[in-house]
């Protein structure tokens, strides 16, 4: 009786999945768009959880609707009023039907030939037998910190560059709300800060033995301080001085970097963390990568280097 | 299953029509205004009484008081989130249905 | 499981297709983040065929999901400057 069951829930997310998509791409108008896209990030982090990759699941939830929603949002609010509401496309989607239906139908076929054909053999065996070594229990969080850390560092240099693009672009695109509508906004924002704290902390330190870690912790950071900050809150660092922001931004790199020459000095090679000290090493860079996750991800809505002064100008 | 747990599951099963019906006005009702108030009996009787019902299907105090905190904040977020709606529906110059 | 490796094939071509169709350009970055998660979605469920349940491609997807992320927001500033239509100055 449960197999059919669980069938059909697959199915249904299939479908939704596919629809949200579709919408998100060829909606009228793009309010409806965007909308939809979210909606789409929140489904997928159902469908990672059906595919037992919660952490991906966790993530999902923090950014794909929490984090890209704010930015496409803000991003739309500073659109012309033309480009919001111009119909898709009809001419691209008739032909789209029958081309993207060939194009979907030949590849899915094709795909999943190859896919089953291949054997999989996986790394789980390698990651198992090299887990009691890593220092944690959450085999995900052993790859991402001890066996492949240096993917991680690579990734928040990444992000670090992908904030300064957008600062050498100019300052900030959109501003906090300039009055606040609701009485109880500001109010919420003081309630979830706190809030946001500790859950991050929360997801942070199960990350060493469940479904957690620096990902999606500083992620739910990241989106949290968006949150809060369209709530009407102001950071205590301005754009006025910008070696705190240059500071904090890098934080996760440079402790990443220390940490991976740094027992370069003890004649280890890069990121070879000493076995028994490799669960300190871990949560020391965890902090230190959550945080900088969060404080990139803020950086990042805001849509460029940050004001003088925040939202002076509104203030009544 | 246990005593609890058939209480839990029908506790969520009880939940179910209040999303129903939540949806059905979400789609049906003709404003803004309503729209929001159709919302809210999904948002705070339905997923009460879902992770409720979950709560006690787990048996677990530690779930069932994540579930209630999630629920808590739910309710503060839809009102809200509500709130703002409406607001901005009425300085974009809505006027409520049959007024 | 099957099922969801036909979502990841067919999402990969809705977006590749919207990313070309699409006239407005957000909507470009919104078919380019449909194909990353299908993407995601291939790795996570080849890694769940895997003999022993395998993590690397969980952490790799991770580290994917927060790329994207990076490359969605300089796209969206990008596109928010085109629409404007300026370089550096903000006067408009």
């Amino acid at each position: 009786m449960m197999a059919w069951a669980i069938t059909a829930f697959d199915a249904l997310l299939v479908a939704l999945l596919l629809w949200l998509a579709w919408q998100a791409i060829h909606a009228d108008g793009l309010f409806r768009a965007v909308i939809s896209f979210m909606v789409f990030g929140l489904l997928m982090a159902v469908a990672w959880v059906r595919l037992d990759a919660p952490d991906v699941a966790l993530a999902e939830a923090a950014i794909g609707a929490g984090v890209t929603g704010a930015l496409l949002l803000s991003a739309l609010g500073r659109l012309p009023e033309r480009d919001k509401e111009a119909p898709a496309d009809r001419r691209a989607r008739g032909l789209a039907a029958v081309g993207l239906a060939a194009l979907a139908l030949g590849g899915a076929t094709a795909l999943a030939t190859i896919a089953w054909a291949l054997p999989a053999p996986g790394l789980g065996r390698e990651v198992t037998e090299a887990l009691p070594k890593s220092g944690v229990d959450n085999p995900v969080t052993a790859v991402l910190l001890n066996i492949r850390a240096f993917d991680t560092l690579l990734e928040i240099g990444v992000l670090l560059l992908a904030v300064i693009a957008t600062w050498a672009l100019g300052p900030m695109q959109w501003s906090a709300p300039a009055r606040v509508m609701s009485p109880a906004l500001p109010v919420l924002g003081r309630l979830l800060f706190p809030m946001f704290v500790l859950v991050s902390a929360y997801v942070l330190w199960r990350g060493g033995h469940a479904p957690g870690g620096a990902f999606p912790a500083g992620a739910l950071m990241g989106a949290g301080g968006v949150l809060v900050f369209f709530a009407g809150a102001k950071p205590w660092i301005t754009g006025a001085e910008l070696d705190p922001w240059r500071w904090l931004l890098s934080l996760g790199l440079v402790a990443m970097l220390v940490a991976a020459v740094g027992v370069g000095a003890t004649g280890r090679s890069f990121f070879e963390y000493p076995v028994d000290l490799a669960g300190l090493f871990i949560l020391a860079l965890e902090v230190a990568a959550a945080l900088s996750i969060a404080i990139l991800l803020f950086a990042l809505c805001l849509g460029g280097r940050p004001p003088h002064r925040w939202g002076s100008e509104d203030e009544a | 299953m246990t005593a609890l747990a058939w209480v839990g599951a029908s506790l969520v099963a009880l939940g179910v029509p209040f999303f129903l019906l939540g949806t059905l006005g979400l789609l049906r009702f003709p404003d803004v205004f309503t729209r929001l108030h159709a919302l809210a009996k999904a948002d705070n009787v339905g997923l009460g009484l879902v992770c409720f019902g979950l709560g006690l299907h787990s048996g677990s105090l530690a779930h069932a008081l994540k579930l209630a905190l999630i629920w808590l904040l739910m309710v503060i977020a839809s009102a809200v989130g509500a709130g703002l709606v409406a607001r901005a529906a009425i300085a974009r110059g809505v006027k409520p249905w049959g007024v | 499981m099957s099922l969801y490796a036909v979502l990841a094939a067919a999402l990969f071509f809705l977006g590749l297709h919207g990313l070309f169709a699409a006239r407005h350009m957000l909507r470009k970055i919104l078919a380019l983040n449909v194909m990353t998660a299908a993407v995601f979605l291939l790795l996570v469920v080849l890694a769940e065929r895997a003999d022993v349940a395998d993590s690397v491609p969980h952490a790799m997807v991770l580290t994917g999901i927060v790329i994207s992320v990076g490359v969605t927001a300089v796209a969206v500033i990008l596109v928010v400057h085109l629409a404007h239509g300026r370089g550096r100055d903000r006067g408009d």
